[in-house]
């Protein structure tokens, strides 16, 4: 690799390094300029403008969010919702406790492998199609109009009809995969415990690789022309491009997007919902928690382990923030 | 029109269709408004708003028909949520019959107002819709698990309607055989319902039952399900996935069941009695080829068990005019209303005396010969799981399903389901 | 910062040897090609499988032939008659309006107070704002649903509305924000001057600056909330209060049992098609409002 291209890929990942740090980590005011008693004034006005929003979201957020806490600390159900006692942290532990249920861990070892598969399967197609849409070319606008559609469609809607394409008798796909001689045949796809959860994630594939694609696209684009251009004048070839220029600089908005997608997986509901109901083989930790919540009435339970997602997520994205801003300050060193 | 013209006037047009002398204590002077939940769209939506407005107009009250959603599981999740927020927002409900143990507390006793009309319906269907003494719903048509057969192929077979589970498998699998080797590829011996949902727990515990193993938690709270002849009701099942029954029925719910017996493609059906009406239906390729007979028994030392289902009609405990909602349940469930729903949509009726019925025999021909599967259908242990019974059945079906699904042995699912049933039921007291 | 937020519109990077008009090796050409109408195959084919399917009917749709043999309209008639369809999909564009106009407003005043004032704890409140659209909507279920009860609009499009807002505010404040600040504090100078108030300042001057991106994240919040499924599923009960998505998962038939697929994909393709042309119509902006609120955020 040739020293100009070296030069060129360390001056944009820094700069990179420099607007991911600056917005996304450390958020701070580019022109504070104004002091004294207009300043306070200003800060004031501020608070006055920004209290409606905020009392709208204690409102539907903090405070439902901590109402979901504190019943996961007493034994309140559904059929009998004003008697309650509190009761510690018995549905977390002990023999009837949150921790000690089967059921639980298998919708926590479903929801991460959901996420796992999901995830890293978006990235690949993701980082794919959004190549495919750096490149000027005519097929640009149709295959960026294409993409968004599994995007717009209604999560619902994307399930039912792939549960129809998936359809063991009159599915599409089986149809054509036995026409084929691939499978001998019909496939269960969503009934098979062996195959329902990758049913799942294929939708999800489907569904959730346009966003991937798009966001990916977004940081394919602030790599610099001259950056290719100086690795064509080199002669350096293609993969190495890729693999030295290219991937080091989109690695940060790869990086923001994988989390996005990540924490959007862990709380997939309406897919697996939709698809195969509460099979308990694929059944996520949201499902779980509807279930509990309202199926069985158990309201102190379900809030229990909403409760552990809620937590789970919130663990996950410190530690993700973190990750990602060690890994932007060893770029910049 | 003065008011009491017009409300005799109202009384004689309708002496027809008063029954059981309801005609009660309602005057038009405190005519309220009652809303019912009527479930379901098109037919059975116009039957259950066609029965209320006769009703109302009858009493002179006025009526509002609320449409919850037609899945069972949706509309009970959303009925617990909206009697646990104590809203007025619904006098009358239909409730399934596994729902009367999980909505007893919210429901008004009936008993009272029925002045002994409860006395025509089927005992155990009666006995299910009590709770802790207290008559919660009345039952308003019955459903029960059945046996659907090719009359066709078995007698192109020679093959008896069969009443074994083990002779239901060998001429399974001998027409199925027979028919592959004609051509015919797509034909199965036996479908039924198979996906991980409460569909499963109805027919898992026919297996169960008529092998003599139980009825999962017995009436006294005991958890009987671990023993050996639901170990080998199970294995009987399990053998079946594969051979004469597809692979993908461990995802068959009654539509996708009936989908193959309807195009022709499976000797033996279990089903609700629903199926009929559209196997006889005008364009149906089985048209004519249809028999209907009670399901096998587990071997000789077995019975014939049949999963009882159906809906009843019940009162809010939060209805603000309960006598008035009363009225509408036991007029919904008389016997002539019954009886037209019989003749127009084949709803089976819960009173015994109506399967004697000539109109509604001759409409219904499997009505009459299945009385008693009818009257001896078997009732979910809902009365004494009460508000855990979701649970307890989600666990049954997970069970049955592991063990269709070769996750675990029979031995294995039924030891882990009494494992979790005793911390469902906090050591077998269900309290 | 400006690179990213120009994501649509901005310099084109030209990827390694694919220089348009003289590629390197015809290879990577064809490839190109294959690839990109695979994927556009892929992303549009089940939209299309289930147009034909909603033109077949009865056995008709047993049958896995795209083209149907005898097309029928019945099932988007049966969709409108054998329940409120109309009144579902008035529902959802009511409930989607009402949470776009109002997160939008609310952001909007929330936008100027975080992007052109520095005061203590803003970062931490951002940051507060920018976790809660990682809330699971299942962590907020049951104390949402205190709410709905305590103000009595259970089954009711308010609930459905108000519940939303917890889906859109934190996305659209932290896209707002981030838009905000890129204006020149000339303006707002320029503004003070002439001694104009503040919520003057926000929603005539910056506004109209904004509007661009106001537009984006307002398609945005209102797919998002023209898609939820589970508020809609817990907070109504009767199907006149239903939105799209909660009608077509619970879409039944008469007997309770059937699975009427064609009407299924009848409805979802009449949900489907109005979305379908507006994020084709948008497409630039929907893809930098969504490059802006994620990479940004």
């Amino acid at each position: 690799m040739s020293r100009g291209a070296l030069r060129c890929s360390g001056a944009a990942a820094s700069r990179a390094e420099e607007v991911m740090a600056n917005d996304i980590l450390r958020p701070r005011l580019q022109n504070a300029a104004l002091r004294g008693g207009l300043a306070a004034q200003r800060v004031r006005r501020a608070w006055w403008m920004a209290a409606p929003m905020l009392l709208v979201l204690a409102a539907v957020g903090a405070w439902p969010l901590l109402r979901t806490i504190w019943f996961s600390l007493t034994d309140s159900e559904l059929s009998n919702p004003g008697d309650y006692a509190f009761i510690g942290l018995e549905n977390y532990v002990g023999e009837y406790g949150l921790l000690a249920s089967a059921d639980w861990w298998q919708a926590v070892g479903n929801t991460l492998l959901f996420t796992g598969l999901s995830v890293s399967l978006e990235t690949l197609l993701g980082l794919g199609v959004a190549l495919l849409l750096n490149q000027a070319s005519r097929l640009r606008t149709l295959l960026r109009a294409a993409l968004l559609v599994p995007w717009a469609i209604p999560t619902v809607v994307s399930a039912k009809m792939w549960s129809w394409m998936l359809h063991d008798q009159f599915g599409i796909v089986n149809h054509h995969l036995l026409a084929l001689g691939v499978i001998a045949a019909p496939l269960a796809w969503t009934a098979d415990p062996q195959l329902s959860l990758f049913s799942i994630v294929l939708v999800d594939v489907w569904k959730a690789t346009p966003y991937m694609a798009l966001l990916i696209l977004a940081a394919l684009q602030m790599v610099p022309v001259d950056c290719y251009e100086a690795a064509r004048v080199d002669g350096v070839p293609r993969w190495q491009v890729f693999r030295r220029i290219t991937l080091p600089l989109i690695l940060p908005g790869l990086l923001v997007a994988m989390v996005f997608r990540t924490l959007d997986a862990l709380r997939v509901f309406d897919l697996i919902y939709v698809m195969t109901s509460n099979s308990r083989d694929t059944q996520s930790m949201s499902v779980f928690v509807r279930q509990q919540l309202i199926d069985f009435g158990l309201v102190g339970y379900g809030s229990a382990a909403a409760t552990c997602l809620f937590f789970m997520i919130a663990l996950l994205s410190i530690v993700a923030m973190g990750l990602m801003r060690r890994t932007f300050e060893r770029a910049a060193a | 029109m003065p008011l009491a013209a017009r409300r005799s006037l109202l009384a004689m047009f309708f002496a027809c269709v008063a029954l059981l002398g309801i005609v009660a204590n309602t005057r038009a002077a405190d005519a309220v408004t009652i809303s019912i939940a009527c479930s379901g769209v098109g037919q059975e939506l116009e039957f259950c708003k066609g029965a209320a407005e006769a009703w109302a107009r009858k009493t002179g009250h006025a009526l509002k028909i609320v449409t919850p959603p037609n899945d069972a599981s949706e509309r009970l999740a959303l009925y617990q949520q909206l009697l646990s927020a104590r809203s007025e927002k619904i006098d009358v409900l239909q409730v399934d019959v596994i729902w009367p143990g999980l909505l007893g507390s919210y429901l008004l006793d009936l008993r009272p107002y029925a002045k002994g009309a409860e006395a025509q319906h089927f005992a155990g269907f009666i006995a299910n819709n009590s709770s802790q003494g207290r008559l919660v719903a009345m039952p308003w048509f019955a459903n029960a698990g059945l046996l659907f057969y090719r009359s066709d192929l078995l007698q192109k077979y020679g093959q008896p309607v069969p009443t074994t589970w083990g002779e239901l498998t060998a001429s399974a699998r001998t027409i199925q055989d027979g028919e592959r080797a004609l051509g015919n590829e797509r034909m199965w011996g036996y479908v039924w319902q198979g996906r991980a949902y409460e569909g499963l727990s109805c027919n898992a515990l026919e297996w169960v039952a008529s092998h003599d193993g139980g009825a999962i938690v017995e009436a006294d709270g005991r958890i009987s399900i671990n023993n050996p002849r639901a170990v080998l009701a199970l294995q009987a099942a399990s053998a079946w996935v594969g051979s004469i029954s597809p692979t993908a029925v461990l995802n068959y719910a009654e539509e996708e069941s009936r989908g193959v017996f309807q195009a022709g493609n499976a000797v033996f059906m279990r089903n609700w009695p629903y199926a009929w009406a559209l196997a006889q239906a005008e364009g149906s390729v089985i048209r004519g080829k249809v028999g209907v007979a009670v399901l096998p028994k587990g071997g000789g030392a077995g019975r014939h068990a049949a999963t009882l289902g159906g809906e009843s009609l019940a009162v809010s405990k939060y209805s603000q005019h309960p006598a008035a909602a009363a009225d509408l349940v036991l007029y919904m469930t008389s016997a002539g209303v019954q009886k037209d729903r019989a003749l127009r949509g084949s709803f089976n009726p819960t009173i015994a005396a109506l399967y004697q019925d000539a109109e509604i025999l001759q409409a219904n021909p499997f009505m009459g010969e299945l009385l008693a599967t009818f009257t001896n259908a078997l009732a979910r242990p809902t009365t004494v799981t009460g508000t855990r019974y979701n649970q307890v059945s989600h666990h049954f079906w997970n069970a049955a399903h592991d063990t269709l699904s070769a996750k675990a042995t029979a031995e294995q699912a039924l030891a882990r389901l009494e494992q979790s049933l005793k911390r469902i039921s906090r050591r077998g007291t269900w309290r | 910062m400006s690179g990213l937020v120009k994501a649509g519109a901005g310099s084109r990077a030209l990827a390694p040897g694919a220089v348009p008009g003289q590629p390197r090796f015809p290879w990577g050409c064809i490839g190109y090609w294959a690839a990109s109408l695979l994927f556009i195959f892929v992303s549009v084919f089940p939209l299309l499988y289930a147009l034909s399917s909603s033109l077949k009917q009865g056995s008709g749709l047993f049958s896995p032939e795209l083209w149907p043999k005898a097309p029928t309209f019945a099932n988007y008639s049966g969709v409108f008659a054998e329940q409120p369809f109309a009144q579902n999909l008035l529902n959802s564009l009511l409930v989607a309006g009402s949470v776009v106009t109002l997160s939008l407003g609310l952001s909007l005043m929330a936008a100027w107070a975080f992007g052109r004032v520095e005061f203590r704890g803003r970062g931490l409140l951002l940051m507060l704002i920018l976790s809660a659209s990682m809330l699971p909507q299942v962590a907020v279920l049951s104390g949402m649903f205190e709410l709905v009860r305590a103000f009595g609009i259970y089954d009711t499009l308010g609930a459905l509305i108000i519940a939303d807002l917890v889906l859109t505010l934190p996305f659209t404040v932290w896209v707002l924000v981030t838009f905000m600040r890129q204006l020149p504090k000339e303006l707002e100078e320029a503004a003070a001057m002439d001694g104009v108030g503040v919520l003057t300042l926000v929603f005539r001057v910056y506004m109209p600056l904004l509007w661009p991106a106001m537009v984006a994240t307002g398609l945005l919040a209102f797919i998002a909330a023209w898609n939820e499924f589970l508020f809609a599923l817990t907070f109504t009960l009767s199907t006149e209060a239903r939105t799209v998505p909660v009608a077509i998962a619970l879409i039944s038939t008469p007997s309770g049992f059937e699975l009427p697929w064609g009407k299924i994909m009848a409805a979802s393709v009449i949900v489907t098609l109005p979305l379908v042309a507006l994020v084709v119509v948008f497409q630039r902006r929907i893809v930098s409002g969504l490059s802006a609120g994620a990479v940004k955020g």
